[in-house]
């Protein structure tokens, strides 16, 4: 690993310097991580007075569940809704702004700060504008036939917190959008359009191809977002319900270790959460790593 | 712009500000039903058009907060949330720094070992490892305290990581005339790391007050007692009671009052703030 042609030679100071930082990650990080992959291999029994271990059979019964099953669709609809929601109207936004030049500042400062909304308020927000009894957008859609009542209705549930979770994820996406653009050559620009491509040719065969590392990054990230930053949202809009139609892996984790108190199983999809995050994060990383020669 | 094109530039604002109207409305529409009164939501449609009751709700959600839902006064959450997010910014902040600097200027067994340890909490949110944190923090006795919302919280892999590409961009010789004039590893850090720093610390800030600022299941785990709530978590509390009994107007007067500091400083900072959220990311 890359550190400096010449060190300082002591020997004790780095380990203090590095202490604080360990001392939290072991306590808070890894010893937790450690318990958890350790009980995802036991059972305890009713009383909680002795531990058996049980190889995989926590991981066997898991996967057998109907509702774990269920809770691993419902998040990838709910992370494949969320990123391709967020990210196109990003783009669209992005490439406007784009296109702008003193302007562009005002609706960048305009569009940023969700970012700094938290996420369960983000839903308390979506939740009353889509309010069945007093809401503004089930009174609108009442006009064309349609009845909101998420409440009752699971994919009513799902849309709701799908649009709550990609209106606070615009922001982010939008930045890298602008930053992405930013940084490609004036020169290609120019030398398309003299060469007669219009705006919409020259965006989608030079802008959008060059684009393609901050798209596939935000993806990533965006995933990422939606598998483990929107507890908040599910919890402040629907709680997981109608009938586990919005139990996505994190919120079931949630709901089964604190208020199920089933320990095996919660430490398993434990497992299982932290076996995602650590492909998505290897996958973020080689690809940045490949960044680095565009 | 390389050609003028007045349809294009008409659609390309009419994009924009449809795009401003949707991120706005919401937030519009919470304002709106904080300045009402309780009656209006008791039916139909939640109000459109501002109404009499503001400085009412703002008074009473300030000073005594609903008692029904068992929430304290909003002065006293958006002070805990104040407290925990300038308490992990700065915590980060100092143990990020600290450890980037012993791994770049240091040459020690186990440094690899430190730095992968460093690294593989980005694999671990709190989210994944729910119960066996809580545990500990429960055996700790921190439970229901300052230390508990927010020492869990401190350690941050993205932070030391772009201290640590900050540091290798730092020409070696900065350190070897320093170390020549003998100064030595505390006065180098003090006196010409820190200051070259200052852009990239007060960029962190930004990024991770809003972190701090906006954490909801932590404090939802490890606070009991409403002393310290934070305004975050005391809001779904307010809200679940809304639900049944609708006192928007409150609820929604607190939700403003909770967005209103972190945007603040998106809006006040905003060049740090995507300088911060731009190089975390690398």
């Amino acid at each position: 690993m890359q550190s400096k042609r010449t060190v300082f030679p002591n020997k004790l100071l780095p380990y203090l310097l590095l202490a604080p930082q360990l001392a939290i990650t072991i306590a808070f990080f890894l010893w937790p991580a450690a318990q958890a992959v350790k009980s995802s291999f036991e059972r305890e029994d009713p009383f909680g007075l002795s531990t058996t271990f049980v190889w995989f059979r926590n991981y066997t019964r898991l996967f057998a569940e109907p509702e774990y099953l269920h809770s691993l669709n419902r998040s990838l609809v709910f992370a494949i809704g969320v990123t391709i929601l967020s990210m196109s109207v990003s783009l669209l936004l992005a490439a406007a702004v784009n296109r702008l030049l003193r302007s562009g500042k005002i609706y960048t400062t305009l569009l940023v700060w969700p970012y700094a909304v938290a996420p369960v308020v983000a839903g308390i927000l979506w939740w009353f504008m889509f309010n069945p009894t007093i809401g503004i957008v089930p009174y609108i859609l009442d006009y064309i036939g349609v009845r909101w009542n998420h409440r009752v209705n699971g994919d009513q549930a799902m849309i709701l917190i799908v649009i709550a979770a990609a209106w606070k994820q615009i922001s982010y996406n939008f930045l890298f959008f602008v930053a992405g653009m930013q940084s490609v050559p004036r020169s290609l620009i120019e030398a398309a359009a003299i060469d007669g491509a219009g705006p919409f040719k020259r965006f989608w065969t030079i802008v959008f191809p060059l684009l393609s590392p901050t798209t596939f990054f935000l993806m990533i990230i965006n995933i990422n977002y939606a598998m483990f930053d929107t507890f908040g949202i599910i919890d402040g809009t629907t709680a997981g319900g109608p009938a586990g139609a919005t139990n996505t892996l994190v919120y079931k984790v949630y709901a089964d270790g604190f208020l199920g108190l089933n320990i095996g199983s919660s430490s398993a999809q434990s497992v299982m959460l932290m076996l995602i995050v650590g492909l998505l994060t290897v996958i973020q990383f080689r690809y940045v790593e490949r960044r680095v020669q565009y | 712009m390389v050609e003028d094109r007045p349809l294009l530039n008409f659609l390309t604002h009419l994009v924009l500000i449809a795009g401003v109207a949707i991120v706005v409305f919401p937030v519009y529409l919470a304002f709106i039903a904080s300045t009402h009164g309780y009656s209006d939501f008791l039916s139909g449609l939640a109000p459109l058009l501002p109404g009499p009751n503001m400085v009412e709700n703002y008074t009473r959600m300030w000073t005594e907060g609903l008692s029904t839902a068992g929430a304290p006064p909003v002065w006293r959450m958006l002070g805990n949330s104040l407290l925990m997010a300038v308490i992990i910014a700065v915590g980060k902040i100092i143990i990020s720094i600290l450890s980037a600097y012993a791994i770049v200027y240091f040459k020690f067994p186990f440094r690899l070992l430190a730095f992968w340890m460093i690294f593989i909490t980005l694999m671990l949110p709190v989210e994944v490892r729910i119960m066996p944190t809580f545990k500990v923090v429960a055996d700790l006795g921190m439970l229901n305290s300052y230390a508990g919302l927010t020492i869990p919280l401190i350690a941050s892999a993205t932070a030391t990581f772009l201290f640590r590409q900050f540091f290798l961009t730092i020409p070696d010789e900065l350190m070897e005339a320093a170390r020549v004039d003998g100064a030595g590893p505390m006065k180098f850090f003090r006196d010409i790391l820190l200051p070259l720093s200052r852009t990239n610390i007060a960029a962190l800030f930004v990024i991770l007050f809003i972190y701090g600022w906006v954490q909801y299941l932590w404090p939802l785990l490890v606070t009991t007692q409403s002393d310290y709530y934070t305004i975050v978590m005391g809001i779904k509390r307010l809200a679940a009671v809304a639900d049944s009994d609708p006192y928007w107007n409150l609820v929604m007067a607190a939700v403003m009052l909770a967005m209103l500091p972190p945007i603040l400083v998106i809006i006040l900072m905003q060049r740090l703030f995507i300088k911060g959220l731009v190089e975390t990311e690398k």
